[in-house]
C-alpha cells in the first residue's frame, strides 16, 4: 500500500491503543507506529517485525573483545621476551583477566552502538508529529497510509476512542 | 512504592521533575562548604605534588596506607550501584526500581573518586600514562602478570560500562524533562542528552534488549572488578594479604560498604524531596536484610581468616593474626568487628530495620567499619611482615588526611550536582509497575 500521509491519533488508555492497531491491521493498514510512556508488551507483540538485531552487535563486540584482549597480551609479551620466575612467556591464566574484561567492555561498546543505530537514535530533535504528552501519560498510534484513505484512517482513529488527531505528509 | 495511593503517570513526571526546580539557598550553601572541602584536599593535593610523597606518613615497611585504603573502600561502594541496577533487574526485583538511579550514580561517582587515588599516591604522578598500553618508543610494553594492572583494566572497564548503563538508563526519562521543560537553555541540554528519543514502539524494543545485554554484562563484571582489587593483595606473599578467600571476601564486603552509603544517601533526598510515596519502608527493609546477608559473609570471613592462619602452621600468618587483634592497631580491628559484624545484628529486629532513623544510623557506622576493613588489611599487614627487625609503625599526617576529606567532597560535589540536573528516581519504570491505564479499569 502507497504511504506517503501519516495520521496520529492520541489516546488515554492502552487498551484503546492496542484496540486501535489490532483493527488497523484488519483493515489492511500495516504501516503503523505506536508511541507510549512505557514498554508494553502487547503493542510490541501486535507490531513486531522481527527480532531486535541489536543482540548480533552484542555478540560480535563480545566476541571482538575476547580476540583483541588474547591477541593483544600473546603480541605484546613475545614482543619483548624477558623470562620471570622461570614462568612462561605466554602465561595464558592472567592473560585470561584482560580477555574476560576486554570481552565485557567491547560487548557493551558494541551493544550501544546497536541500540544507536537500530532505535536511530541519532537526531537531535524529536519529528513533528510526536507529540511531547507520550513522555507522560499519552500513547500514540500513527498510520502511514496514502491521501486517499487519509478520512477511512481518520474515521477508524475516532471510532477507536482516539483524543486528539494530528495529520502530515511523509 | 506504594502502590494503594492514586499515582499516575502524570504524577510520577511531576514528582520526580519537581526535584530539578532551581536549587534552594540550603542546598547551595551545602554545595559551596562542600567546595570549601574539596578545596582543602586539593590544596594538600598540590603541597605533596610540589613536596613529595614525603609528607605522607609513610615509612619503612609500610608504603600503602590510607590513599590505597580510600581507592578500595570507594571502589567497594561502587559495587551495590551495580548490583541493584543490574543483578536485581536480572532478578526481576521491583523494589530495586525506586532506589536504583540514584545507587547508579553513586557508582559512577564512587568509581570517579577511586580512580583519583592510584594517581595521588604516585610519586610522580604526571607518569600515570605508564600504566596504559600504548606505543613507545622502545617497544617496552605493560606487564600482563602484574595485578595492577589487571586493576586498570578491570576498574576502567567498570567505569566505562557503569556510566554508559547510568546513562542508557536514563534516556526515556532525559526526554520527559526535556518535554516539560519550558526555559531554553535546559530545554537545549535535555534535548541534547535525550538523543531524540520518542518513545515509539521501535525504540522500547532496541532499548529493553540493550538493557538486559548491559544488565548481563555488568553482573559478570561487578564480581569480577572487587576480585581482581583483592588479587592486588591476595597474589602477594604478605602475611594477612595471601589467601584464596579475598576475592568472595572482597566481592561481598564491597556490596555491604556499597548498600549501607545507599541508604546513607537515600535517607536525607526522601526526607528532603518527600517522596515518601515513592521510597517507602518496604524499600529500606529489602536493603536492610541484603546488608544482613552481605554482613553474615564478612563475618564468616572474619571467622575464617584467623582459622585459615591457625591451621597453615605458618608463625608469620598466626603472627599477623594475633597482631590484629592485640597490636597497636588493635583498636581499629576491633572498631571494624564491631561495626561490621556486631552492629548489623540489629538489623533482624524487624523494629529496627523498619526505622529510618536507626538505619541511618546503622548505616553510618557500616561505612566506618569498611573504611576500617581496609585500613586494617593494607596497613596492619604491611606493618608485620616476616622479619621481626622490619616490622614497623604507619602514622597518617595531614595531607593523607585533607586529601581523603577531600575525596569525599569530590563525590558529594558530583551528586549534588547529579540530584538538581538529572531524574534521581527513573521516570519510565516507576511508571511500568504502575497499573496501565486503560478504559476498562475507568469505566469500573
Amino acid at each position: 500500500m502507497k504511504s506517503d500521509q501519516g495520521v496520529m491519533g492520541i489516546f488515554s488508555y492502552v487498551d484503546s491503543t492496542i484496540h486501535t492497531i489490532k483493527k488497523l491491521k484488519k483493515e489492511g493498514y500495516g504501516n503503523l507506529r505506536a508511541f507510549s510512556p512505557v514498554p508494553n508488551h502487547q503493542i510490541e507483540e501486535e507490531l513486531k517485525e522481527h527480532e531486535s538485531p541489536v543482540r548480533f552487535f552484542t555478540l560480535t563486540g563480545g566476541t571482538l573483545g575476547a580476540i583483541c584482549g588474547l591477541g593483544f597480551t600473546v603480541f605484546t609479551s613475545l614482543a619483548w621476551p624477558i623470562m620471570t620466575s622461570s614462568k612462561p612467556i605466554v602465561s595464558l591464566p592472567p592473560f585470561m583477566l584482560i580477555v574476560y574484561e576486554l570481552t565485557i567492555l567491547l560487548g557493551v561498546l558494541s551493544t550501544l552502538i546497536g541500540l544507536f543505530i537500530n532505535a536511530r537514535l541519532r537526531r537531535n530533535a524529536p519529528a513533528a508529529m510526536y507529540d511531547p504528552r507520550f513522555s507522560e501519560d499519552k500513547f500514540g498510534v500513527l498510520v502511514g497510509c496514502s491521501k486517499e484513505d487519509v478520512r477511512k484512517v481518520e474515521e477508524i482513529l475516532k471510532s477507536s476512542g482516539a483524543e486528539d488527531i494530528k495529520f502530515e505528509g511523509i | 512504592m506504594n502502590q494503594e495511593t492514586t499515582i499516575t503517570y502524570s504524577k510520577v513526571n511531576r514528582d520526580i521533575i519537581k526535584m530539578l526546580d532551581k536549587p534552594s539557598s540550603k542546598w547551595l550553601a551545602l554545595f559551596l562548604f562542600d567546595l570549601a572541602v574539596l578545596g582543602i584536599g586539593l590544596f594538600c593535593f598540590i603541597y605533596q605534588v610540589y613536596t613529595g610523597l614525603g609528607v605522607t606518613g609513610y615509612s619503612h615497611p609500610v608504603f600503602w596506607a590510607v590513599y590505597i585504603s580510600n581507592f578500595v573502600f570507594w571502589v567497594g561502594i561502587a559495587h551495590s550501584g551495580t548490583l541493584i541496577s543490574a543483578i536485581l533487574f536480572l532478578f526481576r526485583a521491583r523494589f530495586r526500581i525506586s532506589i536504583y538511579r540514584i545507587s547508579e550514580a553513586m557508582t559512577v561517582f564512587a568509581v570517579a573518586t577511586a580512580g583519583l587515588f592510584p594517581l595521588i599516591h604516585l610519586g610522580r604522578v604526571w607518569n600515570f600514562y605508564w600504566l596504559f598500553p600504548y606505543p613507545n618508543q622502545r617497544e617496552l610494553w605493560i606487564n600482563f602478570k602484574s595485578p595492577l594492572i589487571w586493576d586498570v583494566f578491570a576498574v576502567s572497564t567498570y567505569a566505562t560500562v557503569s556510566t554508559v548503563f547510568f546513562f542508557v538508563g536514563m534516556i526515556p526519562d532525559l526526554a520527559a524533562i526535556r518535554d516539560r521543560v519550558l526555559e531554553k537553555p535546559r530545554k537545549i541540554l535535555y534535548t541534547i542528552l535525550s538523543l531524540g528519543w520518542k518513545g515509539s514502539n521501535w525504540e522500547w524494543l532496541h532499548y529493553t534488549r540493550a538493557y538486559l545485554y548491559f544488565a548481563a554484562f555488568a553482573t559478570p563484571l561487578v564480581i569480577s572488578v572487587h576480585s581482581v582489587v583483592s588479587w592486588d593483595f591476595a597474589m602477594a606473599n604478605t602475611p594477612g594479604w595471601h589467601t584464596t578467600i579475598f576475592p568472595p571476601y572482597f566481592v561481598a564486603g564491597a556490596i555491604f560498604s556499597g548498600l549501607a552509603l545507599v541508604i546513607t544517601l537515600v535517607v536525607p533526598i526522601r526526607i528532603i524531596f518527600r517522596l515518601e510515596e515513592y521510597i517507602t519502608i518496604a524499600h529500606f527493609e529489602a536493603m536492610a536484610k541484603m546488608i544482613i546477608l552481605t554482613s553474615l559473609i564478612v563475618a564468616y570471613a572474619y571467622i575464617v581468616e584467623p582459622i585459615m592462619s591457625w591451621y597453615s602452621g605458618s608463625p608469620h600468618e598466626w603472627g599477623q593474626v594475633v597482631f590484629r587483634a592485640t597490636g597497636p592497631y588493635a583498636p581499629f580491628y576491633w572498631l571494624m568487628v564491631f561495626c561490621n559484624v556486631v552492629v548489623p545484628l540489629l538489623l533482624w529486629f524487624k523494629k529496627i530495620r523498619t526505622n529510618i532513623k536507626a538505619l541511618f544510623i546503622i548505616s553510618l557506622f557500616i561505612n566506618i567499619g569498611m573504611w576500617f576493613e581496609r585500613f586494617n588489611i593494607i596497613v596492619i599487614s604491611l606493618s608485620h611482615e616476616f622479619e621481626p627487625g622490619a616490622w614497623g609503625f604507619y602514622k597518617v599526617s595531614l595531607v593523607e588526611l585533607g586529601i581523603t576529606a577531600g575525596s569525599f567532597a569530590w563525590f558529594f560535589m558530583f551528586f549534588l550536582i547529579f540530584i538538581k540536573t538529572l531524574p534521581a528516581l527513573s521516570i519510565s519504570e516507576l511508571k511500568e509497575i504502575l497499573p496501565a491505564p486503560t478504559k476498562e479499569a475507568k469505566s469500573e
